[in-house]
């Protein structure tokens, strides 16, 4: 009981400062950030920025032909898993009420069953992007220390939910606690390593649509 | 106060029938979670047994725990607890008081030494030297330090007793302590609960008569059979958890078509004790049953988990304390780097 107290106590309000801490740090940083001018001719197919970047954005949810039978597997274990995450974090009756108790609003809940469903199906995903990604020998190469430990602080908190609910190994209170502390590892991890992508995945597509639109690209 | 009689014989002489006697040891057996042949063993070894001599020491409490015990008398047929043991020393039950109270407290010590049990409810104030609960001109850890010694076992009944309980709550002003900070070297048995269940209360005593020996504990020293399963894994609005519906508020459509109350606080998913199974008052509800969430009373800290109508997965306290002045400090950084790294650019640029 002392191990969830404190992860719902202090670990859990550490964890918090340090995440709005970080995302204002990495959000203003970025923005006030000098930009390269570009001070070439725009291309004669150049789109209004706004268009381009929306272009950019939809484009980008879906593969190339060129190359849809290599990255198919990889795009449709990406929508799995992350689509996943969105309805575990979003959908969980007890999750509901830990946003409504920081900011008063809520929605209505899927059943346990059916999260606990789509838990299982998500941490299957997962396993499976690690794998290709160990297996894959250009992917490996370019995985850093950033990939790793992010794929492992977004899996923590699957599993442990998981089997928090399932009461496996150890008794509830404890893998609750180890369930919430390890959510707070998630937010201190999330603005200082690639899952910064949670905030920044439509700016960073935006500002390459609207380059490759500068350059002619046809979008 | 000493019987050197035979339970069996002490039963016999008050009309006690074997029949009741054989339900009394399968109810126990029953509880206790024993096998079925443990049912002749208990009836066996209570009949041999002679009365237990119990010493109950009250400290910083409310008396709940002798109101619960009590109500383990009639009608049931756990009533014959009061047959098997010799309350020889309790502040509330008893009839003797002052000097002839301590007297027949120091005689059942002398005649039972080695042989009685304690039972503590309450917790011991340790600060200031226990001066905010006295017994008969001396503090309760004098008193406790003293009765426990030549004792055989000491059950802390009670959550105070057994985790300091509310005056243990924060900010703790007596200095309260467990029993289990005191006494290190007796057997313990803690039975916690706000109050305990009686049936944990006699079921427990009468496994001690029984086979003379302690029942299988948890990590927080518990009897299993009692302790081992959560409300929550037991509770007949599990179902409605499970299909995601709750009880919003005390009076809206959920609590009225008894759904689970995770929403408005219940503690039942982390709280241990057989409150859904053996329920109160001759089984005949428990507190979820009756509309209100499980308050954890049985858990160490009950009083401090954060609130009794916070659901268990919000945050205890003020999660977002910090937020604001992290959002300020977070702006003011990125920015402050914006700006150094826009300076060594232009610096750089200039010097090329």
């Amino acid at each position: 009981m002392e191990l969830l107290e404190f992860a719902r106590g202090p670990a859990l309000q550490f964890s918090m400062t340090i995440f709005v801490f970080g995302i204002t740090f990495r959000v203003f940083s970025l923005f006030l950030m000098w930009r390269t001018s570009d001070s070439s001719a725009g291309s004669s197919r150049e789109k209004p920025v706004v268009v381009a970047a929306i272009r950019e954005i939809i484009r980008r949810l879906w593969p190339q032909a060129a190359y849809k039978q290599r990255t198919m597997f990889a795009l449709i274990n990406g929508y799995l898993f992350h689509f996943g995450l969105a309805i575990i974090v979003f959908f969980l009756m007890p999750h509901i009420l830990f946003i409504k108790d920081l900011f008063g609003f809520s929605w209505p809940a899927l059943p346990n069953n059916v999260i606990y469903a789509v838990g299982v199906i998500t941490v299957g995903s997962m396993i499976a992007a690690l794998v290709m990604r160990f297996a894959n020998p250009a992917q490996k190469i370019i995985s850093t220390f950033d990939d790793w430990f992010s794929w492992l602080v977004t899996f923590l908190p699957v599993i442990t939910g998981l089997v928090a609910t399932s009461h496996l190994g150890a008794r509830y209170e404890t893998l609750l606690g180890l369930h919430i502390l390890s959510i707070s590892l998630l937010l201190i991890w999330i603005p200082f390593g690639k899952l910064m992508h949670f905030f920044l995945v439509f700016v960073t597509r935006s500002q390459t649509g609207a380059h490759l639109s500068h350059r002619g690209a046809q979008l | 106060m000493s019987d050197k009689r035979t339970l069996g014989e002490v039963l016999t002489d008050r009309g006690v029938s074997r029949r009741t006697f054989l339900k009394y040891a399968s109810y126990t057996a029953s509880i206790m979670a024993l096998p079925p042949t443990a049912a002749t063993a208990i009836a066996q070894g209570l009949a041999n047994a002679r009365r237990q001599s119990v010493i109950w020491l009250s400290f910083q409490e409310c008396t709940g725990c002798t109101e619960s015990f009590t109500r383990a008398k009639a009608p049931s047929i756990e009533d014959l607890i009061f047959d098997f043991i010799s309350l020889d020393y309790h502040h509330t039950l008893q009839s003797a008081s002052g000097v002839a109270a301590e007297e027949a407290r120091h005689a059942a010590m002398q005649e039972n030494a080695g042989k009685y049990i304690v039972i503590v409810d309450g917790s011991v104030p340790l600060k200031d030297d226990g001066v905010y609960s006295t017994i008969a001109g001396i503090s309760n850890l004098q008193m406790l330090e003293e009765t426990v010694k030549d004792a055989f076992a000491v059950i802390a009944v009670g959550s105070c007793a057994a985790f300091g309980g509310i005056p243990f709550a924060d900010p703790n002003p007596t200095g309260a302590v467990p029993i289990s900070e005191i006494i290190t070297d007796k057997p313990l048995i803690n039975i916690s609960g706000c109050p305990p269940i009686p049936e944990a209360m006699t079921g427990t005593i009468s496994y001690l008569l029984s086979f003379g020996a302690i029942p299988e504990l948890d990590h927080l020293g518990r009897p299993k059979a009692f302790f081992g399963e959560t409300i929550h894994d037991r509770c007949y609005r599990r179902p409605f958890y499970e299909r995601g519906m709750f009880a919003s508020n005390f009076d809206d459509e959920g609590a009225r078509k008894g759904w689970c109350l995770f929403e408005v606080g219940c503690k039942g998913p982390v709280t241990y004790n057989a409150c859904a199974t053996l329920k109160w008052n001759g089984g005949v509800s428990f507190p979820i049953q009756s509309g209100h969430g499980c308050l954890g009373c049985s858990e160490p800290g009950f009083w401090d988990l954060g609130g009794f109508y916070k659901p268990l997965s919000t945050a205890k306290g003020d999660a977002l304390k910090y937020v604001g002045s992290a959002a300020v400090a977070g702006a003011a950084f990125g920015a402050a780097s914006a700006v150094i790294a826009r300076n060594k650019r232009n610096k750089i640029l200039k010097e090329g």
